[in-house]
């Protein structure tokens, strides 16, 4: 698998997991631009942040230091940092 | 999905930037047990809380408590009672490691030199006869003394029902001494006779709050969303109560579900030990309750439920850059 489509499989998952986790309408994982400022744009609080970070911790079994939240201000940013860990990882 | 940036102009998106990522992380401490008032109605003193723990004399170990405090990532310790005054040494402590705010009556001058620019609330139960039923005393002509002109100091006006038609006056006394104001509400937990609210008082009580920050929007500090929000306890279509409340002591917050709330918000006794239920009176019936603060973060933790309509979010902005003045995260 490529480095890319693996991180394109990551940006599905989190805003999968945004959209339910924060219950977000009118969007879909396909339709959520991971490039779209999530605290200028969409509103997302560091609460809400702190429970997504909760379920990707579970789903990857990573580590989501609080200290990196200002550079997950994205869904892309999420996505790779998520794939950097795991990489770290294996 | 709606975004911010759609749903305001340039100016209004900008207010909204300035606060966005503040990331404010409160808790609250009782400094001490003591006070040098005996106020009916203080839910300290009418709730025992001022009972449940014995106060942490050694200042040494009140400096530990606040770096570990730190550690925990609070950036605002306000500071209550009791009296805070009453021991600056460990007023002292908080300011010298955290953005702090201190509650006061406003006896006790603090010495300037000491704590520059630490903002200071002074409470004020209304005119000189309800401050003498309900305090004692008429603790405006000597807090307004101490206290004149000062850039870090406002009211903490608390509106009871008898204030109804005579506000004004007090704004104007305030303003006067080239002080700001801030009003919330009493709860009335002692039930002292006449002090408890009546709905139809509560809709005149918001008129005269709007009216008051229309003219006097230099010395009010205030939202017309807030004084909504505070005298009907609806937002949107939800009720204020237990299962809304936002100040709720994290680590003793056993609800489920789990309301948006505070983060890692904690209110500690004097022992630096005890956790109290909330950010008020343990014995307090949240049905009831008009705290101010609570009411505030109720609107800031939701705000994606603001992401509606313009005047929604603009309604979120206005409260969330009260909330950030009174505590001094940004300029008046
Ligand atoms: S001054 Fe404040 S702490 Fe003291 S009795 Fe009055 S309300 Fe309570
Ligand atoms: S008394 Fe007020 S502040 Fe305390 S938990 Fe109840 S609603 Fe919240």
């Amino acid at each position: 698998m490529s480095i890319e489509s693996s991180v394109d499989e990551i940006i599905l998952r989190v805003a999968q997991i945004m959209i339910q986790e924060l219950k977000l309408e009118d969007v879909t994982p396909e339709t959520f631009d991971p490039e779209i400022d999530l605290i200028d744009e969409v509103g997302i609080d560091s609460m809400d942040l702190a429970t997504v970070a909760l379920v990707l911790q579970d789903e990857y079994a990573i580590r989501i230091d609080e200290d990196d939240y200002p550079k997950l201000s994205n869904i892309r940013f999420i996505s790779e940092y998520v794939d950097n860990k795991l990489k770290d990882r294996s | 999905m709606k975004t911010v940036s759609s749903l305001l102009d340039q100016e209004w998106y900008e207010r909204y930037k300035r606060i966005s990522k503040l990331n404010i992380r409160s808790s609250i401490y009782d400094v001490t047990n003591q006070c040098n008032l005996r106020c009916k109605g203080c839910f300290f003193f009418s709730s025992d809380e001022h009972k449940v723990a014995a106060e942490e004399m050694d200042v040494k170990k009140w400096e530990a408590f606040i770096e570990r405090e730190k550690e925990r990532g609070v950036n605002l310790a306000i500071l209550i009672g009791g009296e805070p005054t009453l021991h600056l040494d460990r007023v002292e402590a908080f300011y010298k490691r955290l953005p702090t705010f201190c509650a006061t009556n406003g006896l006790i001058k603090i010495p300037r030199d000491r704590f520059p620019d630490m903002m200071l609330g002074i409470s004020l139960w209304g005119d000189e006869e309800d401050e003498k039923i309900l305090r004692g005393k008429d603790t405006f002509s000597i807090s307004s003394k101490n206290y004149e002109g000062d850039p870090n100091v406002y009211y903490l006006y608390t509106l009871t029902p008898k204030q109804i038609g005579k506000i004004e006056r007090i704004i104007r006394k305030i303003s006067g001494v080239g002080l700001k104001v801030h009003m919330q509400l009493l709860s009335n937990d002692e039930g002292v006779d006449g002090f408890n609210w009546k709905p139809e008082q509560l809709n005149a009580l918001r008129v005269e709050m709007d009216k008051m920050l229309d003219k006097y929007p230099d010395t009010v500090i205030s939202s017309k969303y807030y004084h909504k929000i505070i005298t009907t306890g609806k937002m949107f279509e939800r009720t204020f109560g237990w299962n809304e409340c936002p100040s709720v002591t994290q680590p003793l917050d056993k609800r489920n579900p789990r309301p948006k709330r505070l983060i890692e918000f904690i209110r500690w006794a004097s022992d630096l030990k005890t956790m109290h239920r909330c950010c008020t009176s343990e014995t307090r019936d949240c049905s009831i309750c008009k705290d101010g603060a609570a009411h505030m973060s109720w609107v800031m933790v939701n705000k994606r439920e603001h992401i509606r309509t313009s005047k929604d979010i603009q309604n979120w902005i206005e409260v969330y850059e009260m909330f950030a003045k009174l505590y001094q995260f940004i300029p008046w």
